[in-house]
């Protein structure tokens, strides 16, 4: 436990939490808009910030904020203008952001090197004043996220209801990407911009396996995210690996061990289960597909009791036998 | 409880032109529906209804005048006033609960950052109870079967108390025991003096809760349909549907 006592794993560990909490909490309405590959992007993004840095010869941390918060707000409104659906301009965006702070970093003298540290992580380099800034920009995005969960789920969820509903939808869709921005580079030092998003991503997945719910989804996902970061970064001072890559292999492992847990708590897929009552769309007509097998109860296809008999989940419809073929419910 | 003889239309609409990539979908409509009444929109697929209704709600860019409440659109703040329940397949959800999505329906009345008050929570289950789901509402949204999910969606309107109920297409996969239930809902609205405004396909079961029916063909809205047993009660439920007008529009 000697790494308890050094205060750059302190501040590493300490830095790793808030970002394993907050990456998961903003990454909950990412992934409910399919946007999961969002944060990947903006990861690119923010390495331009970190190019123009090193160039400068500023503290990067609060410029790859600005130039990723600005990027994302451009995609945003790029979006709402319905020019972005052209994927092909945030691919642009993207890989222009990545290229320029490469370009911009061996300008200033900074081999790929140096940027391997913002790129995967590194445990030395959280400093004081960088560890101050994690902190209340951790803290704001954990308000937001949390406080404004109904209005952002119903934004996130059913844009034209959150409309009707008379929510400022344009405002809280560029808040939703800005967090996104502001959690991605503040994860920089961590799991660093290449694989931040997996943290956005994999622990709203895990979470989602075994609990039911946005809300309970979402403190879930930060439960799982903590862990993996935590976790990760510890793990990585004794492997002497890069922390991000250590803290993405775990969230992944939680990840795989969740589908197991999640068919222990949804009892055995095979049990018959209660899907619908006869109040169900129930169309009865004859199957003319071949049937190689006779359902049953170890055939593989998913049983359901159904109005009294058990159907068996066939290629996205339901089989009840009847006589010699099956109908169709 | 009926409303004073002054109040303003719930919607009024004149010269409403709108068109989708520069394509004309709705061309010069004017539709105008009184507070407290029940209109169905009809029309086949691509006519032009749920277009219309969305331009009258500003989810669509429009020429021409659109009054919510006498009030025009763009100066129109009163949202809680207006329920909404747009067609099922538009609906981003994954992990939520039946009650999250219920719950969102309370947005309009709710302040940011306050938890759900007393009243809210009592909308929300009251809501679901409507549609006959108050069991449901821990289960997921998308597992949930097509009717069970337009019941949600029907709650999650209900729950904003709203003066202006705008559906569109409820009856879309719907079936024939959520059918009758919904129209019940529907009676009940009526009755509390709601207006009601259907985008449908066919009247079917809510011939004894409409007041008219307004046919939209080509994006141009055609004759309207006088309801000829409008309050009157008794033998109404199926004159709307014997009207040469709308049985000739399902032949179609």
């Amino acid at each position: 436990m000697e790494w308890l006592s050094l205060e750059f794993m302190q501040r590493a560990i300490l830095a790793a939490l808030i970002t394993g909490v907050m990456a998961p909490a903003i990454g909950t309405y990412i992934v409910q808009r399919r946007l999961s590959l969002l944060g990947d992007g903006l990861g690119h993004l923010a390495v331009a910030g970190v190019g123009l840095a090193l160039l400068t010869g500023t503290a990067p941390l609060p410029l790859a904020i600005v130039v990723c918060v600005a990027g994302a707000i451009a995609i945003e409104l790029l979006r709402e203008a319905g020019r972005a659906q052209g994927d092909v301009g945030l691919a642009i965006l993207f890989y222009g952001g990545l290229s320029g702070g490469l370009l911009l970093a061996g300008l200033a003298g900074q081999g790929a090197g140096t940027l391997a540290g913002y790129l995967f992580g590194s445990l030395l380099t959280v400093g004081a004043p960088d560890l101050w800034v994690i902190a209340v920009l951790g803290l704001v995005v954990l308000v937001v996220s949390i406080g404004l969960m109904p209005q952002l789920f119903a934004v996130s969820a059913d844009e034209p209801f959150a409309r009707t509903i008379g929510l400022p939808v344009r405002v809280l869709n560029i808040l939703v990407v800005a967090l996104a921005a502001i959690t991605v580079t503040v994860s920089m030092r961590t799991v660093g911009l290449l694989l931040v998003s997996a943290l956005m991503v994999v622990p709203v997945s895990t979470a989602n396996q075994v609990v039911t719910g946005f809300r309970r989804g979402m403190f879930a996902a930060m439960g799982v995210g903590a862990v993996a970061a935590v976790s990760g970064t510890i793990g990585s001072y004794y492997l002497d690996t890069a922390p991000g890559a250590l803290i993405v292999v775990i969230a992944i492992l939680l990840f795989a061990a969740s589908w197991p847990l999640s068919r222990l708590l949804q009892g055995d897929s095979t049990a018959p289960r209660q899907v619908g009552s006869p109040d169900d769309e129930a169309t009865r007509q004859k199957v003319p597909e071949e049937h190689p097998h006779v359902h049953g109860p170890n055939c593989g296809h998913r049983a359901v009791e159904h109005a009294g008999h058990v159907d068996y989940v066939h290629d996205g419809h339901r089989h009840a036998a009847h006589e010699d073929h099956y109908d169709e419910h | 409880m009926t409303n004073p003889p002054a109040a303003p239309p719930a919607i009024r609409a004149a010269g409403l032109d709108v068109a989708l990539s520069g394509v004309p979908i709705v061309r010069g409509v004017d539709l105008e529906v009184a507070a407290g009444e029940a209109v169905a929109i009809l029309g086949n697929n691509g006519s032009g209804k749920t277009t219309l209704m969305r331009a009258v709600l500003g989810l669509t860019a429009h020429r021409g005048l659109v009054e919510l409440f006498g009030t025009p659109l763009d100066r129109f703040r009163d949202w809680a006033r207006v329920g909404y329940v747009p067609q099922r397949s538009g609906i981003l959800v994954q992990q939520a609960t039946a009650r999250e999505v219920v719950a969102s329906g309370r947005l309009g009345r709710r302040r940011a950052f306050r938890p759900e008050t007393a009243a809210d929570k009592a909308a929300i289950l009251d809501s679901l109870d409507a549609v006959a789901l108050a069991e449901r509402a821990g289960d997921r949204f998308a597992r949930l079967s097509g009717g069970q999910q337009q019941r949600v969606l029907i709650a999650r309107a209900l729950a904003s108390q709203a003066d202006l109920m705008v559906w569109d297409e409820p009856l879309a996969g719907v079936d024939h025991v959520t059918q009758s239930l919904l129209a019940g809902v529907a009676e009940n609205l009526k009755a509390r003096g709601t207006t009601i405004v259907m985008v449908l396909h066919e009247i079917g079961p809510f011939a004894s809760v409409l007041d008219r029916a307004v046919l939209v063909r080509d994006g141009r809205i055609g004759p309207h349909v006088p309801h000829p047993a409008h309050r009157h009660g008794g033998h109404e439920s199926d004159d709307l549907a014997d009207n040469p007008a709308v049985t000739g529009l399902e032949a179609v």
